[in-house]
């Protein structure tokens, strides 16, 4: 205890160590489910709640930060009791510092999610705000879940307030998108539940970590290397599977797309950290250049299907599956990278990854806030709708710009850092596999640059632009506060870097080892 | 053979049916006498008569397993865990029932006692030890689930389902009873055990061997045609269409147990021996049901229809944890079977919330925009149909799980793997649901519910449970295992 908190640790210190991550998860759900049953009658009670509930859950979620000792590996703020003893299957929660960053980045982003939507959601509102705190509590559960199937039941309660985000709250054709992204999540994770049970049934442990410590076969890891890759390439999404994320981000409401692209694209990629890489070290190997080339096309050619855009949601989502495909390349990249006698390529690759999910979180939220903004005032999407919006809204443009920047990858905000790290690991594997990504500093930058001159630049062509308000406090704030969060990261990454240094060498290691 | 012995003594290890069978007499009786005003009486002796069956079952669990009245009936924790649920699930059936018969005029006595003597007959299956006894059971059964499909009878096509119920169920008892008297005539004994001593007899003639194979395979039909397995399941989504909603109700939900009951007493208790033949035609009939039952769901746009198709691929998840042979593998087919009568009962439950007077709620378009002006059915309503889904943390996930693990511990990881992508498939049909209730505004106010205080109060606990055991499954499962 002493070495966790550097300081003599107290009876709260240790009571809160020991139940910190259950108050995470269940505050948000238990708070959720307080919301729908006060109704939707009394609003502004429930906008308050709701604030209050995330507000407190991301202050308590900074004293994973604060007492996180970065200097092992091993999973910190460890609650374990026996849950299903049938199957010898544990309520088991920890972090580390692959899951911690992504857990606060939870937090921190459903405090702007609820403040986004104060006004704006006229339909249902306290249940808008339960759904998004449920979401919360389940997605923190499946960043702490060191037990298969809680890990499991966290992935895909996930589903639900999503689906009813997005069918409830989203637009015109709301019900196909919620469907198809339903479905083609659930069909990705059926077969991760497969291969889980077989690990299960060969090992006799659900606990993720004996699963690190299975032997496996050459043919097993093949096989459980692809069920895996179903379910975490269809959430990441990587190219071929990430039609659904056009569909959904497009008719999702605003909040709903932020925690999607934000958060939920962020459960593949960690999925990639906590078990492929572990559980099926010489498959991730085997089959790397195969994810590598996938995590190419998604780079190059979707950043051109960005390009094409008309529908600035649109635009944005293919720009993240464009941005994800860095993080799937930095992953995966670390087995070509690695030379012995300078290991520290593939390190730079992998913790790109981790800093690029960071990163993206911002600044996926970021631009689909902004288009937000101006959807809630002139009900358009379209990018030809726009057009001069800086002359009515300067302060706005301001953020949006430097949003924009973030995205196209400028050096001094967020998204430099962790596209720069990937790309010098992939330096190392293949020098055309850097050239290659990097490429995406041209056309990230076209289409994002394009986007604003046509959106914020040049003249007014649409009256009703002209007549468009200035942001208010409430979302200069939000917006405040993610430009913040952007140009910290961009400037000063060290501390994330620091925190995530052990787990992630850690996780090296483990997938040099084989385990044939 | 031997002479029938008779010892009182043993009448009370039979204590939970001679009680029901005197109660049925009684109120059969009373309900003659009473007038129209005091016909809710009926209503209330049954519950009373099922609660206390069931305090008797209860109070029998933990008995060492006897065989009573000359090998005939068996007490053992199967039969009285399985009746103590059989009571739980009656009652609540019936409190959803007294609301759709009021609803639709059909409130009658008979249709009580009917149902007592169902339930009846689904006992002495439970209990059954000898062929004859579980036939009678089963035909105790049949005969009052026919009458109860008719009792709507100036309804066409309740009277039809009844009609088709009738012959096909004749047909299915004709088969199971042409398997038994195979097994009889080469075995020499009705007695259960007796014909397992005979199966796993090592010098069994190539002869034998052979017929006891053709009476397996008529015995299996019969229970398929029972539990309405692919592809003998053509009379499901009828029946359950046609039928008024209360029956179907009670038809997709209490039998299923008995017809459990009666599949483990002839095949594991009694052909256990012959376990290889069985499980490869369970595994057959399994997979089949479960794509069939799958996929033709997506096309009904009647919910009853719809969850005809779902029960069918439901009980081939069932009959694929009977399939994998090993006893956790038969715990993994009880949970399951319990945990699909929670969530039918469910899910019946809302349909008939939903019924006003002359009107059915039955048709998947009924339930446009519910979650709008009943958030609380349509949540409840959320929850069963993404349980059926095998969605977490709901109940139904953890069924699957369980059936799942032992499927591929039995090395039959293809069969999984076919199993959960039509378990996917499925997920589409209780999406439909989800999205009338929740993302369709509705045409007008006809969904409104109005249904007595003690029906909404045992479906919410109804669907409480789904998630509430769905978070902590562990005593259950250990339970259904428990049983062999």
């Amino acid at each position: 205890m002493d070495a966790v908190y550097g300081r003599q640790a107290t009876t709260r210190d240790l009571i809160m160590e020991s139940t910190l991550l259950s108050l995470l998860i269940w505050l948000p759900i238990f708070g959720g489910g307080l919301l729908i049953l006060l109704g939707n009658e009394r609003v502004t009670t429930a906008r308050w709640v709701g604030l209050a509930i995330s507000i407190l859950v991301f202050v308590m979620s900074l004293s994973l930060w604060t007492g996180f000792d970065s200097s092992t590996h091993l999973m910190q703020f460890v609650e374990k009791s026996t849950w299903i003893s049938q199957f010898n299957i544990h309520y088991h929660l920890g972090v580390d510092g692959i899951s911690m960053p992504l857990i606060i980045l939870t937090t921190f982003t459903t405090i702007l999610v609820i403040g986004a939507g104060w006004e704006v959601i006229k339909k249902r509102p306290a249940h808008y705000i339960a759904a998004f705190l449920m979401m919360e509590g389940l997605i923190i559960g499946v960043f702490s879940s060191l037990d298969a199937i809680l890990f499991y039941a966290f992935w895909e309660a996930s589903l639900i307030p999503m689906l009813l985000i997005v069918g409830i709250w989203g637009g015109d054709n709301r019900v196909y998108a919620a469907i198809k992204f339903f479905l083609y999540t659930f069909l990705g994770s059926v077969f991760m539940l497969v291969s889980l049970i077989y690990m299960y049934n060969k090992g006799g442990s659900f606990s993720i970590l004996d699963m690190h410590n299975l032997s496996l076969s050459a043919t097993e890891q093949a096989w459980i290397f692809w069920a895996f890759f179903m379910a975490f390439a269809v959430k990441v999404p990587m190219f071929p599977v990430h039609t659904w994320l056009p569909d959904a981000h497009v008719q999702a409401p605003t909040g709903g797309s932020v925690i999607l692209a934000a958060i939920m694209l962020k459960m593949g990629g960690y999925g990639f950290f906590r078990f492929s890489l572990p559980i099926t070290p010489d498959a991730s190997l085997q089959f790397s250049e195969v994810i590598i080339i996938l995590s190419l096309i998604a780079i190059v050619y979707i950043g051109f299907v960005a390009l094409v855009q008309r529908d600035m949601k649109k635009l944005i989502a293919y720009s993240s599956i464009s941005h994800m495909g860095f993080v799937t390349l930095g992953v995966f990249a670390l087995f070509l990278a690695y030379q012995p006698d300078n290991p520290e390529g593939a390190l730079l690759g992998l913790e790109g990854a981790m800093v690029q999910m960071i990163s993206h979180g911002f600044i996926s939220a970021a631009m689909f806030l902004v288009v937000g903004v101006l959807y809630d005032r002139l009900h358009s999407r379209e990018i030809s709708t726009y057009g001069g919006v800086i002359n009515s809204m300067p302060k706005f443009t301001g953020f949006a710009v430097l949003f924009a920047m973030a995205n196209a990858g400028l050096p001094g905000t967020s998204g430099f850092v962790g596209e720069f790290m990937v790309i010098l690991g992939a330096v190392q594997a293949n020098i055309w596999y850097a050239v290659l990504a990097a490429t995406t500093l041209i056309v990230g930058a076209a289409y994002t640059l394009w986007m604003v001159k046509r959106v914020f630049w040049g003249k007014i062509t649409n009256p009703a632009v002209a007549t468009l308000s200035d942001i208010n406090t409430r979302e200069f704030f939000i917006l405040a506060i993610l430009a913040l969060a952007v140009l910290m990261m961009g400037l000063y990454p060290q501390p994330v870097i620091d925190a995530i240094h052990t787990s992630v060498n850690h996780l090296l290691q483990q997938a040099l080892t084989s385990k044939l | 053979m031997n002479t029938f012995q008779f010892d009182t003594s043993s009448l009370l290890l039979a204590m939970p049916e001679i009680f029901l069978l005197s109660a049925i007499v009684v109120i059969l009786l009373l309900d003659l006498f009473l007038t129209k005003p005091f016909k809710q009486v009926t209503y209330y002796l049954t519950q009373i008569s099922l609660f206390i069956t069931g305090i008797l079952a209860f109070n029998l669990i933990g008995h060492p397993e006897t065989i009573i009245f000359s090998n005939s009936f068996v007490l053992d924790d199967m039969a009285s865990v399985f009746k103590v649920f059989m009571m739980g699930a009656a009652m609540v059936a019936m409190v959803y029932s007294r609301h759709y018969l009021t609803q639709h005029s059909l409130f009658q006595g008979e249709y009580f006692v009917l149902v007592m003597l169902s339930i009846l007959g689904m006992m002495v299956m439970v209990s059954g030890y000898s062929l004859l006894t579980l036939y009678l059971g089963l035909e105790i059964l049949s005969l009052s689930l026919y009458t109860l499909i008719a009792i709507a009878r100036n309804r066409a096509n309740a009277v039809e389902a009844a009609l088709k119920y009738f012959v096909l169920g004749a047909i299915a008892s004709g088969l199971l009873l042409y398997g038994m008297s195979m097994v009889y005539g080469i075995s020499g004994s009705l007695n259960i055990s007796e014909i397992a001593t005979f199966a796993n007899s090592a010098t069994l003639a190539s002869r034998e061997t052979l017929i006891l194979n053709f009476g397996l395979v008529f015995l299996v039909i019969g229970i398929a045609f029972k539990l309405g397995a692919v592809p003998f399941h053509m009379w499901v989504p009828d029946v359950y269409q046609g039928a008024p909603t209360s029956v179907t109700m009670f038809i997709s939900t209490v039998p299923k147990l008995a017809a459990v009951a009666m599949l483990v007493r002839l095949l594991i208790d009694g052909l256990g021996a012959m376990q290889p033949y069985w499980s490869d035609l369970f595994m057959v009939l399994a997979v089949l049901s479960i794509a069939l039952g799958s996929v033709v769901a997506l096309m009904q746009t009647n919910i009853k229809r719809m969850l005809a198709y779902s029960t069918i691929s439901h009980i081939g998840f069932v009959l694929l944890g009977f399939a994998t042979g090993v006893i956790s593998g038969y715990g993994a087919a009880v949970f399951y079977i319990l945990v699909y009568v929670l969530m039918s009962l469910a899910a019946f439950g809302v349909i008939i919330l939903l019924n006003k007077k002359g009107f059915e709620a039955d048709s998947i378009s009924d339930y446009k925009g519910l979650s709008s002006h009943s958030p609380w059915f349509a949540l409840v309503m959320l929850a069963i149909m993404l349980s059926m889904a095998g969605v977490p943390p709901f109940i139904g996930f953890y069924a699957k799980l369980f059936i799942l693990q032992q499927v591929i511990s039995a090395g039959m990881l293809t069969v999984a793997i076919i199993a959960v992508v039509f378990a996917v498939i499925s997920a589409y049909y209780y999406l439909q649901i989800i999205k009338s209730m929740y993302f369709e505004d509705a045409d007008n106010d006809k969904a409104v519910v109005s249904a007595p205080m003690d029906m909404q109060l045992v479906l919410s606990i109804n669907a409480i449970l789904i998630l509430v055991v769905g978070i902590f499954p562990d005593f259950w499962m250990k339970l259904a295992l428990s049983l062999f």
